[in-house]
This record gives C-alpha cells, structure tokens and sequence, in this order.
C-alpha cells in the first residue's frame, strides 16, 4: 500500500505494508538513519520524530497512519546540522555513544515549543521516557536549557538562527 | 355463558387489533421523478449541507468515503442488526422517488414514502423538532447529492421486533411529536443550541441510556452511557469532570475537537465534531456551548482555571522519584508523560492531560482502552495531532496496570473492574 507525507520538507510515497513501523520506512526504504531503534514498544525514546511538529515515537507508529502528513527527523531538524539544540549539544559535549541522541533532540525540540523555558522539573518530567544507557542526563538538561536561552535571547541573534533554518 | 365470555372476550381483540391498525396504517405518499438539481437554489443546498452536518446524515449513512449517503452501516440493537439506508436520490435503491412531502414525514414522524414505519435507530423522535425550512434545506442537499445505486443488507432484527407495524405501539409510549418550542425565560443563543442539541443533533441519542425498549429513558436523561463501543459521557450536572465546563470550553471543544481542560474528541465525538460541525456557522457551535454549559451546571471561567490547576497538581503530587514505583506508573512516566505532562498552571489542549480526562474519570473505561490499544488518529481529536496505540508494545497486564495507575491517582473515582479482562475482550475486537 503506497503512504504518501512530507519528510523533511520532501513529498515522498513509500509502497509498503500499511501497518510497518514509520521507524522501519524511514530506516530502510527511506535511508533516513539517523532514527535509532531502541525497545521497539515505544519506552525509550531512541526512534522519536517529529510528526506535525509533534514528538511521536515512530517504533509503534504505523506508516499508514502518518499518510498526509509532515514527518520531520533528526536529518532535517536543521539543514545544516545548527539547530540551537544541536549546536547546544556540541558545545556541552552532551553524547557519549550518541545512541539515543536523535531521539533525545528531537524530543527536546518539540518539548521547547510547549515550554520554551523549562523548570527542571518540566525536563524530567517530559525528557523522562528519553534514555540514556550513558547516563548523560544532566549534561541533555544543561544543553536543553542552553538552548533554550540561545531560542529566546535577543532578538537579533535568535532571528538569525531561526532564519538561516528556515531560509537555506 | 361460557361461550359468550369468549366470543367477548374474541370480539374484544378484533376490536382492539382494529383501532391498533387504525393508528399503525400510514399511507404511502406518491412517488415522483427525482427533483432536477435545478429545482433547487445554491444558497439552498448549501444550507442544506450545514444541516447535513448538524444532523450528523453522513456518519450513519455512509460506510465508503467515495460512496457519501449511500447506506450499510450496521447499528447493533439487543434487538439485532439495523442498516443504515441509501439516501441518496437513486430511484430504485435510495430516496429519488420521495417527494418533500414524503421527506418531511420520515424526518418528524418515522414513517417512509411507502408507510412503513421506521426503527427510532433513525432519530426521527428527535428530528421532529426541526423546522420546515431546515427540512426542506435538507431535501435540497440531499436531492442533489450522487445517487449511488447499492442496496443495504438485510436487517437482522428478531420477531417481532422486526414487524415494522409494531412501531406504532411503540411510539404511542415513546414519540412525542412536535416542532421545537422555544424557551421564553432563556436567550436566542440558548435556544438556539437547545433547538440544534435536542433536534437536528440528537446529541441525547448517545447521551441518555436507553430503556429495556430501545427508547431514551427520559427519567435519565444526559446521564451518559455506553453506544457502539463508546462511552458517551454525562452532559448533565452528574459529569465527572474535575473542571466546570464553561460556555468557551465548551465552545472550543466543539470546534477544535479539543479544549485544554477536558480532552480531544474520539470515536463518534470525533465525526460529531469535524465532520458534523466543521461546516456549521459559529453562532451554531457558539449556542450549543452556552446551551451545553447551562446543562453541566453553568461555571466561570476562572473558576474553572483554578479547578484544573488543583486537579493536575494533586496528580502530579503522587508522581515522583520513588525506586519502588509501580509498573503503571513506570509506563506512565516513560511511554505518556512526554506527550501528556503539563505546567498545573497553563495545561495545554496539544497534550491532554489525563488528571482532566473524561476518558479517565469515565465510569466505563472503554474509551481509555480504545485510545491506549489503538491511538488517535489525526482525524481525531486536534486535526493532524495524532498519538499512536501501544496494541502491539504493551501487554493486556501492562496496559491494565497503566490504566489502573491512572485511575487511582488521577481521579477520585473507584477502581475499574475486571481491567485486564476488558482489555483484552477489546483488543480482539
């Protein structure tokens, strides 16, 4: 059965069963590997994209059911790999084995619109089902938190970062 | 002696079965060519298509998307299975040969072209309410629709229910026809949302249980109760909500799908609200709101601010750091919490909170269930916000634990019984 959406700002259509994981379509038809397979039922977080701007974790989420719709991963988060998370991550040296680091981003990206200033709490509360065998919790919530200033700071410098995302 | 006790009591029940087929006969209305499409103004039809939607025509009668109004669904009745008709103007198969007239009496009096007498599956006890110009904005929608040559199946109803002439037994105990009178100590906007709830929308049809014969038990009426897989919950003062519903809750529930402090629409709400009155005009949405309000027990809007504030904290005070937590609040923390966790003081209609839930407060968890085992789909709820099913990641003993976990810290309601056991019976299906 053909799924046509949007991935990271592409029309696509992938001619498969209905009910594969949109995991497996990314990974495997779509060459997209940078979403990790982690429990495959939907607890830790590895494989979460974004679904309409929504963090959905895409091990349990049927390719079918994401048909018209915009599907975002951690390859087109930003085109140039700077998002303001991304780039948070790197000046904290947040990974270790950077296993469930696309997962972690992407969650954290979408947890940034609902709270564009996150308490501690909020971040555990929301990055909870995010794990990290390499315990590289307190550096995700400062590299969240650093991105969460550099998001909101002045003017200027945001509009520029947000921008080039946008433009390029 | 005997014998004239028993040509009485004999001539009793001629007597009797005379006045019943008296009252039960209807005559049949002539049929007519199907209307020209021309016949019909634009502005006409268009209304018509809004009230199509008010009345929710398409859901129950449609069972293929590319086939609108052509008929098929099944309603399962205790009493069998009733098919939902073709009604689109096909001569032979659906409505063309039925004149306005022939319309009108099935819409406010259960009775088709021929003079059978329908199943109150149909809501006519509720679209008698309505008044002529809606029917006849619906004759014109209707009538100008595809005709769809398809028959439906078969009703499978039992004897004697399925003696169509009985109906008129029924409706002497249970119909009251009449057009909407209007409330004169209430507003325009409130009669208004009265005229549309308990007319054309028949929301009390899925709202009100029903009694042993299948008619609204008006003694319960808005009480809420289980339909076709779905509990359609109390819209009356005995609604378990933690928070009020105002007029602009209300009001956002029925346009958005959603409102931050009650949860997203699903299963029929779901079709009620996007393909039902996403046509309709906002004063329509807006007098339902008011309406629906003054029915749950009219609240303020700060009032009911606060009253989630408190219903969120008081949950989220019984999550926490523990070593020793349970396994339902373990899944509650790493496959929900992501998505479903809220600030108590600003919760957020994109991740429903489930201390706020209907779903959760909901004396059947049926809707719970449904939503955990098969997700919501971007149809649902918030259009294109979708949550997937965990069917296939948690087992019935997982999902049991999560749901019971829900229960006892995210309301104040008693524990759901034979949890696992619904689950599973709803899983199969």
């Amino acid at each position: 059965m053909a799924t046509e959406f949007q991935l990271n700002g592409q029309a696509i259509t992938v001619d498969i069963d209905g009910d594969t994981p949109l995991l497996w379509a990314l990974r495997d038809d779509l060459d997209q590997t940078g979403t990790k397979y982690g429990c495959g039922i939907g607890m830790c977080g590895a494989c979460t994209v974004l679904v309409n701007g929504r963090a959905t974790r895409s091990c349990i989420t049927p390719v079918e059911s994401v048909a018209n719709a915009t599907v975002t991963t951690i390859e087109g988060l930003d085109p140039d790999g700077e998002h303001p998370l991304q780039k948070a991550w790197v000046q904290t040296q947040t990974p270790q084995c950077g296993y469930c680091q696309s997962g972690q981003i992407m969650q954290a990206a979408a947890m940034l619109k609902d709270f564009p200033d996150p308490t501690d709490e909020q971040i555990n509360s929301v990055m909870a089902g995010n794990l990290c065998r390499c315990m590289a919790y307190v550096r995700i919530r400062e590299a969240i938190k650093l991105a969460a200033r550099e998001m909101n700071g002045a003017g200027a410098d945001n509009a520029s970062v947000a921008g080039g995302a946008t433009n390029e | 002696m005997i014998k004239k006790i028993l040509m009485g009591i004999v001539g009793l029940a001629v007597l009797v079965l005379a006045v019943f087929l008296v009252i039960a006969w209807e005559s049949s209305v002539d049929p007519v060519d199907p209307p020209a499409s021309d016949q019909f103004s634009q502005q006409q039809i268009d209304r018509g298509e809004v009230i199509s939607g008010l009345g929710n025509c398409q859901t129950c009668h449609t069972t293929d998307p590319e086939q609108p109004y052509a008929g098929g669904l099944a309603m399962p009745t205790p009493f069998g299975t009733i098919y939902t008709t073709n009604i689109t103007p096909d001569p032979e198969t659906g409505i063309g040969q039925w004149s306005q007239e022939a319309f009108a009496r099935a819409m406010r009096e259960g009775v088709d072209r021929s003079g059978s007498h329908l199943f109150p599956a149909f809501p006519y006890t509720h679209f008698t309410k309505m008044t002529d110009e809606d029917v006849a904005d619906l004759y014109a929608y209707v009538m100008t629709r595809e005709p769809i040559r398809t028959e439906a199946p078969e009703n499978t109803l039992e004897f004697p229910f399925n003696i169509r002439m009985l109906q008129a037994g029924w409706k002497l105990l249970f119909f009251d026809e009449g057009r909407y009178q209007a409330e004169d100590s209430m507003s325009d906007e409130w009669n208004r949302g009265a005229y549309l709830a308990e007319g054309l929308g028949h929301c009390s049809a899925c709202h009100s249980p029903r009694n042993q014969f299948g008619a609204e038990d008006k003694g319960q009426a808005w009480e809420g109760t289980v339909v076709n897989g779905w509990y359609a919950p109390a819209l009356n003062e005995s609604n378990l909500s933690p928070v009020d519903w105002t007029t602009d809750d209300a009001h956002a529930y029925l346009r958005e799908g959603a409102s931050p402090f009650h949860g997203v629409a699903i299963g029929s709400m779901a079709d009620v609200v996007h393909a039902g009155l996403g046509k309709a005009p906002d004063e329509d949405v807006r007098g339902l709101a008011v309406w629906l309000s003054d029915l749950a027990g009219a609240a303020d809007g700060e009032q009911a601010g606060s009253q989630a504030t408190a219903a969120i904290k008081s949950a989220q005070a019984q999550l926490g750091p523990d070593p020793n937590m349970s396994q339902g609040e373990r899944i509650y923390a790493y496959a929900c919490a992501s998505c479903h966790y809220n600030d108590p003081a600003s919760p957020n209609a994109m991740r429903p909170d489930m201390s706020l839930n209907s779903a959760v407060t909901a004396p059947d968890p049926v809707n719970l269930i449904r939503a955990t085992l098969h997700g919501v789909s971007q149809e649902d709820g918030i259009p294109q916000v979708m949550m997937p099913g965990f069917a296939s990641a948690l087992s019935d003993q997982e999902i049991a634990s999560l749901l019971g976990f829900l229960r006892e810290t995210h309301t104040d309601q008693p524990a759901w019984d034979n949890l696992e056991q619904t689950i599973r019976d709803h899983r199969e299906q």
